[in-house]
Parts: C-alpha cells; sequence; structure tokens
C-alpha cells in the first residue's frame, strides 16, 4: 500500500512538473527577449529604434536600424490579408454551419484542415511559381513579389484558422434563437444576419483576431514572396520586408553579442509583443462569450 | 439496530454542495451482514449520501462534509484517512453499468492486480469465484476474452458487481443498480445481492419500492437531506410513524 | 415580399462562393505541385544525394533530416505533453496556478515560429551548447508543437467518460492507478490523433530550424545528434529563393515540394482516419 501511494504522489508532481514546464517556456522566451533586446537599447535609442530611421544594418560608415519600415510591412501585409480573409473565412464558416449538407460538410471541413496543414514554405513556394508571374500580368509590373502577393499568401494561411474559430462561434448559437426568429417569418438569410450573426459577434471578432496573430508571426510565406526592399512601402505594389523575414534573413549571418544580434532580439520582443497582445484580446473575446452562453 | 453490531456508524453528517446544504445532521448505523435500502423521492440525497460512505466525493472540489463515518475503528472521513484504503474496503456499484472498455476477464481481475496479486492461476480462480457469484458465470465462461461493452446491459451491471465482489470489500454500496436495466435483470441482480448479504454488507439506494421490500432487511426514507425514519423494512412499509413516510411509502409523491 | 427572396438567394450564394473559393484554393495548391512535382519524381530523386550545385541529383539527405529532427521533436514533446495535459485534465485544482498554465499554453501557440527559433538559438543552440545540430532543432520543434499536444490530449482525456474514473476508484485503484490502466488506454486514439498532428506540423516548419541546425547543403547524413543537417522545406525555400540557376532548379524545387505536402497531407490522413475510427 505505502509503495502504491508512493507512485501515486511520484507522478501526481510529475505531471505538475510537465504543466511548470510550459509556464516556464513561456516565461524563458520573455524573459530571453527582453535581456537580450535591453542590451539593444544599450547603444540605441528606443526613440531612433521605432521612429522612421531607414534599418540598415550593413552601411559603410554607421549602420541604422529603424523599425519603422519593417512595422509597416507587417501592418501592410497583415491587413491586406485580414481584408482578403476575413469576408471569405466567415462567409465560409457560416456556410459550413448554417447551409451546408451532412455530406458537404464532410467534404468541407477536411478540406479547411487539409489548408492548415500545408507547410508555410509550400505556400510560399506558390508566391513565387503562381502568384507573383499572375500578379505581374495582371497588373503589369516587373515582377510580383510584392505585398499584395504576401497578403494573398497570408489570407491563405490565416483562411484555416478564422474558419475554425468563427464555425465554433456560430456553432455555439443556441437553437432557440433561430427558430424564434424563425417563427416570426423571417427567412433563412435574415435569421442568419439578424440574429445568428449578432449572438455569435463577438466570437467571430475572435476568431479574426487569433487568424491576424498567424498572418502577423508568420515568416516564410512574406519572406519568400514579398520582394524583402527594406524601405517604406507607397502602395500594395511596393516591395515590402517584413519583421519576421528580417529576423529569419538576418540572424543567420550576425554573430552572436553583437548590437545587430541584439537588435534583432529588439524586433522579435516587438514581434513577440504584437501576437502576445492580439491572443489575449481574442481569449478575453471568446471568454466572455463562454460566460454568456452559459 | 444497536450500536455494537454496526459495522458503518454515520454520526452528524453534513454535506454542502457550494452553498446548498444537501445533507443535514444524518445519523444512520449499517448492520453488518444485511441489505439497507436507501429509498426517497429524488434529489432527496440518498445519492450523495451514499457517495459519502467511500469518499467518491473527493472527485468534486465544491464538495464540503462535516460529521463523522465510523468503520474498523476508522473515521473514514478524517483528513488522514487513505480514500484508496476506504474504497478498497466499501465498493460501489454504480446507477448505469460501466465496465471498462477491456475484456470480460481483465474487467474482473483488475481490482485483483491492482491490489498486488500476481499468480495468474489464483487470479483466474477468484475471477470465476466472483463471475459465479454474481451469476454470471455461465452465460460468459466461453467468451472470457470478448468486450465487456458487447455484453448486455443486464450482464454488465453483473460483470460490475462480480469486479467489486474480486478484491472483497466488506462493504458494497450499490447506487439504483437496477434502474437502467430491464425486468428480467433485474431480477437477476436482486437474487444477486440476496447471496451476497451472506458474505458481505449491502447499502442500496433505489427509488423502485418494491425492490426495497423484496431485498432489504432495513429501509431508511430520506427526504430533503434529511433521514426521517429508519427501521426493519416491513415496520417501516406496514406501520409508518412518519406522515411524510406513509405518504411515499403508498405512493403520493416520488 | 420579392426583394426578400432576392437577398437571401444573393446572400446564401456569396457564402456558397466563400466555401467554393477555399477548396479552390487548396485546389490550385495541390494540382500545380502534383502536376510539375511528378515530373521529377524518381527512385533517383528520393534515394540519391544532391549534386553539381543541387542542379541534379536527389533530396535524400533534406528527407533523411526531416525526418529525423520531426520524430525527434515528437519524441521529445509527447511525453512531456501529455503529462501536462493530464495534470490540467485530472489533478489540476481550481486556483491561479492552473489558470497561469493554461493561459500560458494558450499564448504558446500563437507565438510566432520565428520567435521559437530565436529562443532556440539562444537557449538550446548557444546556452546548452548543443551547438547547431539535429537535437537542438529537435529541442525547438517539440517546444513549437507542445501547445497543439497539450491541447488535443487533454479534450481526449475529458472525453472518457466519468464513470470510468469512478469504476477504478471504487475498486481501490489509487488516481494514478486508474490513469494509468483506464483513463489513458480510453483516451489513446484522441491522444494519438494530436501526436500525429504534431508531427505533421514539426515537418513543414522551417524558421524554427533557420538558425538552430539546417544547413542547405551536406555531403553527409547526420552521424550524430549533434551534428548539421538538411531538411526538405529549407531545401525547398533555397531552391525557389537562393539558387543561382532557378530555371534549372525550378523543376527540383516542385519535386521537394511535392515530397514535403505528401509527407505532411500523409500524416494528416493518418490522423483523420484515426478520429474517424475512434467514432
Amino acid at each position: 500500500m505505502r509503495r502504491r501511494m508512493f507512485w501515486d504522489r511520484l507522478f501526481e508532481r510529475i505531471f505538475a512538473g510537465s504543466a511548470l514546464v510550459a509556464v516556464l517556456t513561456l516565461a524563458g522566451i520573455f524573459v530571453l527577449l527582453i535581456i537580450n533586446a535591453m542590451q539593444a537599447f544599450g547603444t540605441l535609442s528606443i526613440r531612433h529604434f521605432f521612429s522612421n530611421t531607414p534599418w540598415n544594418p550593413s552601411a559603410y560608415e554607421i549602420p541604422t536600424f529603424g523599425i519603422g519600415a519593417l512595422l509597416s510591412g507587417t501592418i501592410l501585409t497583415t491587413f491586406g490579408a485580414m481584408a482578403l480573409a476575413v469576408p471569405v473565412g466567415i462567409g465560409t464558416a457560416f456556410f459550413l454551419s448554417e447551409i451546408a449538407s451532412v455530406r458537404m460538410r464532410n467534404l468541407l471541413k477536411p478540406a479547411v484542415e487539409m489548408l492548415a496543414a500545408v507547410p508555410s514554405v509550400v505556400i510560399g513556394f506558390t508566391g513565387i511559381v503562381l502568384v507573383g508571374p499572375f500578379l505581374a500580368r495582371l497588373f503589369d509590373l516587373p515582377n510580383g513579389l510584392n505585398a499584395l502577393n504576401g497578403s494573398i499568401l497570408l489570407a491563405v494561411m490565416a483562411l484555416p484558422t478564422i474558419v475554425s474559430v468563427a464555425e465554433d462561434a456560430i456553432h455555439a448559437v443556441p437553437h432557440t434563437y433561430k427558430e424564434a426568429s424563425y417563427a416570426l417569418g423571417a427567412n433563412k438569410w435574415e435569421t442568419l444576419i439578424r440574429v445568428t450573426l449578432p449572438a455569435c459577434y463577438s466570437g467571430i471578432v475572435a476568431a479574426v483576431m487569433l487568424g491576424m496573430g498567424r498572418a502577423v508571426g508568420e515568416t516564410m510565406t512574406v519572406l519568400m514572396a514579398t520582394g524583402n526592399a527594406t524601405a517604406f512601402p507607397d502602395s500594395m505594389f511596393s516591395s515590402v520586408r517584413t519583421i519576421t523575414a528580417t529576423v529569419a534573413i538576418e540572424m543567420g549571418e550576425v554573430p552572436s553579442n553583437t548590437p545587430h544580434y541584439y537588435i534583432l532580439f529588439a524586433c522579435a520582443l516587438v514581434l513577440f509583443l504584437i501576437t502576445l497582445a492580439v491572443n489575449v484580446g481574442a481569449e478575453h473575446l471568446a471568454s466572455r462569450l463562454r460566460k454568456r452562453g452559459q | 439496530m444497536t450500536q455494537h453490531s454496526n459495522l458503518l456508524e454515520i454520526q452528524h453528517l453534513n454535506l454542502y454542495f457550494g452553498k446548498k446544504h444537501a445533507l443535514k445532521d444524518i445519523n444512520l448505523g449499517i448492520p453488518k451482514n444485511k441489505i439497507v435500502a436507501l429509498i426517497g423521492p429524488s434529489g432527496c440525497g440518498k445519492t450523495a449520501l451514499l457517495r459519502t460512505m467511500n469518499r467518491m466525493h473527493d472527485l468534486n472540489p465544491d464538495v464540503k462534509i462535516t460529521g463523522a463515518i465510523h468503520f474498523d475503528g476508522h473515521n473514514i472521513l478524517h483528513g488522514n484517512t487513505n480514500p484508496v484504503r476506504v474504497r478498497r474496503d466499501i465498493g460501489m456499484v454504480f446507477q448505469k453499468p460501466n465496465p471498462f472498455p477491456k475484456s470480460i476477464f481483465k474487467n474482473v481481475a483488475y481490482g485483483l492486480e491492482i491490489n498486488g496479486m500476481r499468480d495468474s492461476a489464483e487470479i483466474r480462480q477468484r475471477v470465476e469465484d466472483s463471475l459465479r457469484a454474481a451469476y454470471l458465470w455461465e452465460e460468459v465462461r466461453d467468451d472470457l476474452d470478448k468486450s465487456a461493452l458487447e455484453l448486455s446491459g443486464g450482464q454488465q451491471q453483473r460483470l460490475c458487481i462480480a469486479r467489486t465482489i474480486a478484491v472483497e470489500p466488506q462493504i458494497i454500496l450499490m447506487d439504483e443498480p437496477c434502474s437502467a436495466l430491464d425486468p428480467i435483470s433485474t431480477g437477476k441482480v436482486e437474487e444477486t445481492m440476496l447471496q451476497l448479504k451472506e458474505q458481505f454488507t449491502l447499502v442500496v439506494v433505489t427509488h423502485n419500492m418494491q425492490q426495497a421490500q423484496r431485498v432489504a432487511d432495513f429501509t431508511a426514507f430520506m427526504y430533503l437531506g434529511e433521514v426521517i425514519e429508519h427501521g426493519d423494512t416491513s415496520r417501516i412499509f406496514k406501520h409508518p410513524e412518519h406522515e411524510l413516510t406513509k405518504n411515499y411509502v403508498h405512493g403520493r409523491f416520488g | 415580399m420579392m426583394p426578400k427572396k432576392l437577398m437571401q438567394i444573393l446572400g446564401l450564394s456569396s457564402l456558397m462562393a466563400c466555401a467554393a473559393v477555399v477548396v479552390g484554393l487548396l485546389g490550385i495548391i495541390l494540382f500545380d505541385m502534383t502536376g510539375k512535382g511528378v515530373q521529377v519524381l524518381s527512385w533517383e530523386f528520393l534515394a540519391s544525394f544532391p549534386h553539381k550545385g543541387m542542379t541534379q541529383g536527389g533530396i535524400f539527405p533534406a528527407i533523411f533530416g526531416t525526418v529525423a529532427i520531426t520524430l525527434l521533436s515528437t519524441l521529445l514533446a509527447a511525453p512531456l505533453g501529455i503529462a501536462c495535459a493530464v495534470w490540467l485534465a485530472e489533478y489540476a485544482p481550481n486556483h491561479a496556478f492552473t489558470r497561469l498554465v493554461q493561459a500560458s499554453i494558450r499564448n504558446l501557440a500563437g507565438v510566432p515560429s520565428i520567435v521559437y527559433g530565436l529562443f532556440g538559438l539562444a537557449i538550446f543552440v548557444e546556452g546548452l551548447h548543443m551547438g547547431m545540430s539535429v537535437l537542438a532543432s529537435g529541442c525547438t520543434l517539440a517546444l513549437l508543437t507542445l501547445p497543439s499536444v497539450i491541447t488535443t490530449t487533454e479534450e481526449a482525456l475529458r472525453r472518457v467518460p466519468v464513470l470510468y474514473r469512478e469504476g477504478a476508484l471504487a475498486l481501490g485503484a489509487t488516481k494514478w492507478e486508474t490513469m494509468r490502466s483506464v483513463v489513458l488506454p480510453a483516451a489513446v486514439p484522441g491522444i494519438l490523433t494530436g501526436v500525429i498532428l504534431a508531427l505533421s506540423r514539426a515537418a513543414g516548419e522551417t524558421a524554427p530550424i533557420l538558425f538552430t541546425g539546417v544547413v542547405f547543403y551536406s555531403r553527409f547524413l547526420p552521424y550524430s545528434v549533434f551534428d548539421e543537417f538538411m531538411a526538405l522545406p529549407y531545401h525547398l525555400y533555397i531552391l525557389s529563393t537562393q539558387h543561382h540557376e532557378p530555371d534549372i532548379a525550378r523543376p527540383l524545387a516542385y519535386g521537394t515540394a511535392l515530397v514535403l505536402l505528401v509527407l505532411v497531407l500523409a500524416l494528416n490522413l493518418v490522423a483523420f482516419i484515426v478520429r474517424a475510427k475512434q467514432r
């Protein structure tokens, strides 16, 4: 008996210890980014970092590091992606949960899951071989590697997240709401727009935010498809370079413990904080929805 | 029901589900080698009371319990009492048959193995004995390796009884063991219960008053978390002292 | 009445169009990769080393490297993730630490993969002196897949009926015995699904291995976990963006993309079958 209780307690501790690892990992990432970023701000002023200073780490005389252009690259591609993915994603979610027959659902849901499973580097590759040439021909550009290309690819990456989270939210709307609406003579479309949509609104916003988090943090697709010019973009047809792409390109080439190295950590910290804020916001909305559901 | 012959003695037991006071000052003795039935309308606390007797409420952090249940010289509700120990001595058969998704043999052998029995011949013998005692042996002797989930509901429940008997507890708690079963299976389970009383002590929650009269030596009537009246089954049903008991056993509410 | 009906038809068909777009996107990707990738697929392509500046030969070391880091990462992430999920689903009391763990897992799932790459570089490659290696990449990918292993395992555990747990406990089993012999076996299909999906995720990731061990060319297979390696996603990235003769490299890039896609989608298919069988 004593031996059995010993194992029981031992395993309880092992399980709790594993849970601690999850917390420590998140804390570890955060602390590591902060420590390394702090080193960067020893030599570089924060104001300078966030101003419109150009990003020019390999300048012959004095390298300059301004995250402004990179941040605008990230923001431009992300918002472009959202403009494309949000209507399509939410539309698909409504179709899946309210209109599709069981057979259609059984076909469509695996398709969404498969799309989610396609590696980002393969999506990036389609940006080079399909989307790029297509855009170049359509808009008569020298090449199609630009912010629009990145946005289209990021939309593809964000779609599965938006569809599945939004579908869960729509699914959670009580049947009684819809029945009440039908009973008042509303048709399917009116019920959908005026009853179901308002009832799951915060869940849909959460879906959009999670999709956005996905797009902001995506590296390989934008790295391959946006052209990677470090100038401030003028339009969707400009070649841009996102924060993620910058880290991916430059981290492999800088020596450790140099100012440039630490500044890349500072970039990653900015990225981390953006995605953290987006995720916390989405979770807050989702939990509000859960509470109201009870 | 005199003090010294009781195997289990419940004293001043109170139980709260969060803020709800679900059991109120329960005092009840369970005599050895008898069958005690707990009856009463739904929600009166019968099942809650049964589950305190083998610390099943430990799974629910919202439950608070005060009072004592004395068994074998210990208060089983005491913080130092090991609930694993308690449950080994006080087994339980649930309302819905819950065999494990394993073979029939493994279901019965499970309790033996965790309690340290290693000799396979001994385990085999004990599994057979337990299945015989639960009147299931003849029906399953040739497919002991079949999944327990393929048995009928009544067979599953008798398997759960066999599983409980196998570890030789002193008391077997049964929570409406027949409510999910058809009349023929119910008859078989009741027959089993009467046999089991030779060796074990049984506490049975039931909402079926005929069942209580058929199997129980003693009956306790509960209402809104209190034990209103308890005593010999025949007296409770024929000459209830309390007006509520009388109305209930005559089927005026339930 | 007419506009009302018209609105409905327009509205519902636009929703259907959205769904068609999603399926169409998947179709285009699969069609293009398969159509052009199949042309270079051969036994030689799968089983030999690249040569002549990667304009000829195959992708065997990249396949090998991807399989190696994927298996290693899952070997590390699965026990840890399952243990964490067991704690959350079965042991965790309702207090602040539990909520902290849950919040951490949710947020870890949203951390960009490139940030995991930096973390791996600083902790595993430099901090723990693993160097650029299979091991460092495996550890980094393990952390990346951990949240999804935890979430799927936790869901699988919560689907196991409470009655099973009560049945075992009522026989005098300890909590650990209940877990080991009844609850975990009943949750195996769900856990397996999660682990396979983690494999698929790890196989396709590029950013986390960029600075932790992958190289664009190696004449040897990794001999131990402390060696550098080639990997399919990185190979595809190099062939499609960094190659000096893109036209010659293009077919090889298609072949690599197809192999990677098949690997990842096959894993997803297996997960799908495991899950379907469970019902």
